[in-house]
């Protein structure tokens, strides 16, 4: 323990050190010219860094603040390869989360029932107390396995250490089965590798972006929305396959306006056409693949001709479109989507994506998939992680053996107790994600909540997952803390810090002092050796040839890859994580575990008359149901539309703004009405929404009742048998346009 | 289908969804100088062509009220003011391109003017009126004998004035409805129907009455052929200018303006006055208040449909 | 000098960063925007055309605006800033009636305000906030006396137009097309 002490006093003389150095970032500008044009601005700034937490693209930017200390502006790392400098207008909207006077404020333990979000406010330490005496319990009456983390969000990982310090690894995220899980399986699963995030894709470099579904210009994520405006500068072609007028469809050379539930049958008509025309990388193919001509022969009769009856897609654009990505390749993407939990089949719609890379050679290649290089962060040695006894996987033998995340969906399964398991979980904590809009299927969320015996919530504002906690823990947003060092794959390694910009505001707390106050309660403190995160960030940067100090000036430290390996070498025989050490086109795991070992197209059900199929996706201006009641994000939308074909507007006689109420194919109808917007940008049989409005908890003043919630109406789950994701996609939903009795409003 | 819609930002209540900066105190102030021009003129003329016996009431009596007119148009053009504390700032420059500017400066004339207009006057409404001053009485009577300069200076001013109210108007490009060059005359043209409305409830003989009901029935008949132009000269012009009267051809205007300003404002008074004038016993109250009233939703209707009125791009 | 704007709505993906940036770099009070974000669609599915605009003050060269100013709050600096000065403007809203595109706002502080081009910026030689933080980098700013300027040499190559040109306020502000 001596030199731990030491080695805290060279800390403190750095951070005597670093006051010296903040002094030197504040500065003051002239604005003398400014004066006539907004009045007064005269500021004194001062920056610190960050990196965004209001979506996954972490990307990293400065804060500056007025010379009251209030917060001015949020802008984009010049360094930072997520950002290029530039911040997506969610993060710019960041100001909005510091500012919100929703935020939750201190520690609520409740006292109303379950669900109706009413709570005494009480002290951190009675707050953690109760926490950590029923985890003893509950651990010493089912064993700590039964305790599960839901987490999305930086902080997670302090709650994760202290999870699994205390006995459980059941820890998921809904990025996973509610996400990208089906991809990261197809992809591993055909090149050894996931896409991880952010996402491996070369689009900056690419002639031929085909998007499947996935909305980039709407899905906001920076980067490849960047990179996707400079692919169009360069020219590049892009083929979009979506049933609606996206914005990338309308940025694209081909819109293919697809039958939804069909892209299967599209993409295996395309390996088709790859396959009979030859149109494939031969080499690459031969050197590297394995499978070939099983694929071949197994999609010898899906022509184009046989899709078109399936996706309405005209056979020549099939071939044209095929054509168009042969010619460029391998400079090709057939971008793998991100939120691709649609019909339960998709993690065999990625593999054929998976595929129809691999013939063109893309991976791996530039303009493809490139090679993505991370920096390591070195831990500061603990104790080893005692070996848990059971895992959520228990409670389902035999399946989903190739997920290779926890199952949140399925966790959530699994705490409803059931007659042939002997095992449920008893007590969630959850980090960052508001399960009740997250998941589909809410009544069954709320179902499994009620059998737990203790539910922690760890959020920054009033949410629908915190009305259903027992305890309320406040975290402060990411303006106010510290957090881990960002390490994500990128073309070049590269480290960002996050640090406060501000003090805490109220009684809230960071999920490191908080999750290390449970682990002091659990006696776990020896997995928590820094008191302050700052002393271990500190270290750890060390490590790594740089300190606090630095970072806090400079936000972004990017370092040169250690080998030239950002793409495959010409005519490179790579080596690839799979059973068979190549790119499988036919799947040895899916095989050995009885699924199709190449992607078979089944048929899904479509509406019944009178009904649409609920559509949704992303409005560039908001994350999920996060950031509705952000007052900046608010002003830009402060509520979704539901988008109407004018034919079907039409047939109902609806007016354009008419509010309307949603009632789904199980009666599930909707809490608030939403406004029709009547346009042609989506199919007849089909409405489309944005997701994350609706929200019914009252304590959230700017959006509360505003819009409708695609969530409340996905009712049919599809679960995805390779990996457990939840396919949301098959919902249909009929206009009511009287409100509904139990409607909220 | 063509659908155009702002997906963010102008959210500002008063510019979306439709331009709503200009609310009442503009047309009253409008109106009012409207009136008070009209008022102005009609006793500024007879004292030049030296009728004062004919119209003592035009140039003595109703006179009296422009005063207030005016102070209360100026109120309410300083209500319409978001930025009231830099009021004065209109006074330290003159825009000649501005017709807020000519009209604060067209008022810093007229206003005054009126005012010992009614002063000089004041004795012949009120004859045990006493000045406090004996200077107020020279003053009186410097006035009294430049009169014929004053309603120069009256009739010269009051037009200007009656102008400006269409012309404030007219000179905005941005708004289809408002900018053609026939409104300064039809609003100078209303001004003067409702000045010598409000003649026609002041006037004591029977005389000055029929001389004021037959001077605004020829107004009412300008007015309406302005009002004919005006449209004609829409529908032969853009399609924003086409859409822009569209609001009057079936759009929300249409009823208000052809119904309460065109038919009950103008050509029901029209007719009463000329039955009146036929010696059929009409109530002279009637057909002149409808006038006034007419002229001043005239003002309302058409600061609003302006605003509702835009280019398409 | 005479510094312009070039929106590329081929590149533009509507996701109005360049509203909410303006609002934070400004100090544009929330409910109030110095710039926004229009959608036309144009055709019947699956014929179907989308155009993304983010439109904001032209500072045009003709100015309605600042022609009908009764203060001279209004004015027109060198470069071709169309700038208001809120210790001048006495809030009449003749400038907000007579600009066609509704390009200005009454402040609730009572003054009227719009686009400034960002001038405190320019002058500092960085680009305004919109076209900054732009994610799609669809926005180029600069001089167009100067030929090499970013806005110059875009303006050369590509096929522009400006909103209502018929109303002859000579814009500033292009949009790629
Ligand atoms: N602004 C913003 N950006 C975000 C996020 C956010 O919350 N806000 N979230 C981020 C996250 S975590 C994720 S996972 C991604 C998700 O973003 P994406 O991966 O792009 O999301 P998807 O849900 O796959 O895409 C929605 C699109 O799929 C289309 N679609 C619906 N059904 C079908 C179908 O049957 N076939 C085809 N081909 N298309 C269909 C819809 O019309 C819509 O255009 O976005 C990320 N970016
Ligand atoms: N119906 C439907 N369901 C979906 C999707 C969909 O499109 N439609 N998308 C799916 C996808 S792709 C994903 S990735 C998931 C995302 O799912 P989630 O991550 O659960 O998304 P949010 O709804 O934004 O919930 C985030 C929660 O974190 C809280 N929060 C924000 N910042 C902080 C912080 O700094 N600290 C703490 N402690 N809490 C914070 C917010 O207040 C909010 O309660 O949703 C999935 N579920
Ligand atoms: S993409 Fe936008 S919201 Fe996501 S991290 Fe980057 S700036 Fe923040
Ligand atoms: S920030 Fe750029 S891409 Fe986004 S709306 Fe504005 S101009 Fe368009
Ligand atoms: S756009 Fe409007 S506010 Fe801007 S200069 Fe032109 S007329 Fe004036
Ligand atoms: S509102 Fe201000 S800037 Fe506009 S015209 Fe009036 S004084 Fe000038
Ligand atoms: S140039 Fe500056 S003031 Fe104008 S819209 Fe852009 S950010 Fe706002
Ligand atoms: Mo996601």
């Amino acid at each position: 323990m001596g030199s731990r002490r030491q080695f805290l006093k060279t800390t403190a003389l750095g951070l005597g050190g670093l006051s010296v150095g903040f002094s030197a970032l504040a500065y003051i500008t002239d604005f003398s010219g400014l004066k006539e044009a907004t009045g007064d601005m005269k500021i004194n700034l001062t920056r610190t860094p960050t990196y965004c937490e209001i979506c996954f693209w972490k990307c990293a930017g400065w804060v500056y603040k007025r010379e009251d200390g209030s917060i001015w502006k949020i802008t984009g790392n010049d360094e930072d390869q997520h950002s290029n400098g530039r911040f997506c207008p969610r993060g710019t909207g960041g100001v909005g989360i510091y500012n919100d006077t929703d935020r939750l404020k201190t520690p609520l333990i409740r006292i109303g029932e379950r669900g109706e979000h009413k709570f005494r406010e009480a002290s951190w330490e009675e707050a953690l107390d109760l926490i950590a005496e029923k985890m003893k319990s509950i651990a010493s009456d089912y064993g700590p396995e039964s305790v599960a983390l839901m987490n999305h969000g930086s902080g997670g990982k302090y709650f994760g250490d202290l999870l699994k310090a205390y006995g459980s690894t059941n820890i998921a995220a809904p990025s996973y089965a509610q996400c990208r899980g089906p991809r990261e399986v197809a992809f591993i699963n055909t090149f050894g590798e996931a896409i991880e995030s952010p996402e491996r894709t070369d689009i900056r470099d690419t002639k031929c972006l085909v998007l499947i579904g996935s909305h980039i210009g709407e899905n906001m994520h920076n980067g490849q929305v960047q990179e996707m405006s400079d692919a169009i500068d360069k020219g590049a072609a892009i083929i979009t396959v979506d049933p609606r007028f996206s914005v990338a469809a309308s940025k694209s050379k081909y819109w293919l306006p697809i039958k939804p539930a069909t892209d299967l049958a599209l993409l295996l008509s395309w390996i088709n056409v790859l396959t009979t025309e030859n149109w494939i990388d031969k080499d690459y193919v031969e050197k590297n693949t394995y499978g070939y001509d099983l694929l071949k022969a197994h999609v010898s009769s899906m022509t184009p001709e046989w899709a078109y009856g399936i996706t309405g897609i005209q056979p020549d654009v099939i071939r044209k479109t095929a054509k168009e990505m042969f010619n460029v390749s391998p400079a090709v993407i057939i971008h793998p989507g991100r939120h691709v939990t649609w019909y339960g089949d998709d993690t065999q719609r990625l593999r054929a994506v998976a595929i129809l890379n691999a013939l063109l050679g893309s991976w791996g290649r530039r303009g493809g998939f490139y090679n993505p290089s991370t920096s390591v962060l070195p831990s500061y040695p603990h104790p080893p992680f005692p070996t848990p006894k059971t895992t959520w996987r228990d409670a389902f033998p035999g399946q989903f053996h190739l997920a290779d995340e926890s199952v949140s969906s399925k966790i959530c399964d699994a705490t409803i107790p059931a007659e042939l398991r002997d095992f449920s979980f008893k007590a969630w904590l959850v980090y960052g994600t508001n399960l009740i809009m997250t998941f589909p299927d809410q009544a069954k969320t709320i179902e499994a909540i009620k059998h737990l015996d203790l539910m922690v919530a760890i959020d920054t504002m009033p949410m629908e997952i915190t009305s259903w906690a027992d305890v309320v823990l406040p975290e402060c947003t990411y303006l106010e803390r510290y957090d881990s060092i960002r390490v994500s794959p990128h073309r070049k390694p590269s480290i960002a810090l996050r640090m406060p910009a501000f003090e805490p505001k109220d009684n809230t707390k960071s999920a490191y002092w908080m999750a290390r106050e449970l682990a002091s309660r659990l006696g776990l403190l020896e997995f928590f050796p820094f008191e302050k995160l700052e002393d271990y960030l500190d270290w750890q940067l060390r490590q790594m040839g740089s300190s606090l100090e630095e970072m806090q000036k400079i936000g972004v430290k990017t370092f040169e890859r250690e080998a030239d390996d950002l793409y495959f070498t010409p005519g490179e025989q790579h080596e690839f994580s799979t059973p068979t050490g190549k790119i499988e086109l036919y799947s040895t795991a899916f095989a050995d575990e009885g699924f199709d070992p190449v992607p078979v197209y089944t048929p899904h059900p479509e509406p019944p008359s009178g009904f649409y199929r609920l559509n949704y996706g992303r409005a560039p201006m908001h994350t999920f149901s996060r950031t509705s009641n952000n007052p900046n994000l608010n002003d830009l939308m402060d509520e979704n539309s539901l988008w109407v074909n004018p034919k079907v507007a039409k047939e109902w006689g609806l007016t354009h703004n008419q509010p309307v109420w949603l009632q789904n194919q199980d009666g599930k109808k909707s809490n608030f009405s939403i406004k029709v917007r009547i346009t042609e940008r989506i199919r007849w049989d089909s409405v489309y929404m944005v997701h994350g409005f609706g929200h019914a908890t009252k304590q959230l003043s700017r959006t509360y009742g505003k819009g409708v919630s695609d969530t409340e109406l996905i009712t049919n789950v599809m679960t995805d048998p390779i990996m457990g994701g939840t396919g949301m996609r098959g919902n249909f939903v009929t206009f009511l346009t009287e409100k509904p009795e139990e409607a909220l409003s | 289908m063509r659908e155009e819609l702002i997906i963010s930002g102008r959210m500002n209540a008063s510019i979306d969804p439709q331009l709503t900066i200009w609310a009442w105190e503009i047309p009253l102030y409008l109106f009012l100088g409207g009136l008070a021009a009209g008022i102005l003129f009609f006793a500024g003329l007879y004292t030049i062509l030296g009728k004062e016996k004919e119209f003592p009431s035009a140039i003595e009596k109703t006179p009296m009220v422009v005063p207030f007119l005016l102070v209360i148009g100026l109120l309410a053009l300083f209500a319409d003011l978001n930025h009231k504390m830099y009021f004065w700032r209109l006074y330290t420059t003159i825009r000649l391109e501005s017709p807020m500017s000519w009209g604060a400066w067209v008022l810093m004339v007229v206003t005054p003017v009126s005012f010992i207009w009614a002063a000089i006057h004041l004795k012949k409404s009120f004859p045990k009126w006493k000045w406090p001053y004996a200077w107020l009485d020279t003053t009186e009577a410097f006035f009294i004998s430049h009169k014929k300069i004053l309603a120069w200076i009256m009739v010269i001013y009051s037009l200007i004035l009656g102008i400006y109210t269409g012309i404030l108007f007219s000179a905005f490009n941005a708004r289809p409805l408002w900018n053609t060059s026939i409104l300064g005359p039809l609003f100078l043209t209303s001004g003067l129907s409702t000045g010598a409305a409000l003649n026609i409830i002041m006037a004591k003989s029977q005389k000055e009455r029929h001389s004021f009901s037959k001077i605004d029935l020829m107004l009412i008949g300008i007015e309406l052929f302005l009002i004919i132009h005006i449209f004609m000269g829409f529908l032969a012009s853009t399609q924003v200018q086409i859409d822009a009267a569209n609001l009057f051809l079936g759009g929300p205007y249409t009823a208000p303006f052809w119904i309460l300003v065109v038919f009950f404002g103008m050509i029901l008074p029209g007719i009463l006055e000329f039955l009146e004038l036929r010696n059929y016993k009409i109530p002279v109250l009637i057909p002149a208040l409808l006038v006034i009233a007419g002229g001043l939703l005239f003002r309302f209707i058409w600061t609003f449909a302006g605003q509702a009125s835009r280019w398409l791009y | 000098m005479r510094y312009a704007m070039a929106v590329d709505t081929k590149k533009c993906v509507g996701c109005s960063d360049c509203v909410v940036a303006c609002q934070t770099e400004n100090n544009v009070p929330i409910g109030y925007c110095r710039d926004w974000i229009v959608e036309v669609v144009d055709g019947t599915y699956p014929q179907l055309e989308l155009e993304l605009r983010s439109e904001r003050c032209n500072h045009c060269d003709n100015a309605p605006c600042v022609r009908c100013c009764p203060t001279g709050a209004s004015h027109i600096l060198e470069g071709g800033f169309v700038m208001v000065t809120p210790e001048k403007c006495i809030g009449c809203g003749a400038c907000i009636t007579s600009c066609p595109y509704d390009a200005r706002y009454p402040h609730p502080d009572g003054y009227v305000d719009k686009c400034t081009f960002c001038m405190h910026r320019v002058k500092k030689g960085q680009l305004p906030a919109c076209v900054a933080t732009c994610p799609t980098k669809c926005m180029y700013f600069g001089d167009l006396d100067d030929p090499t300027s970013a806005v110059s040499m875009v303006l050369k190559t590509r096929k522009h137009k400006t909103l209502i040109p018929e109303a002859g306020t000579k814009p500033q502000l292009y949009f790629l097309i």
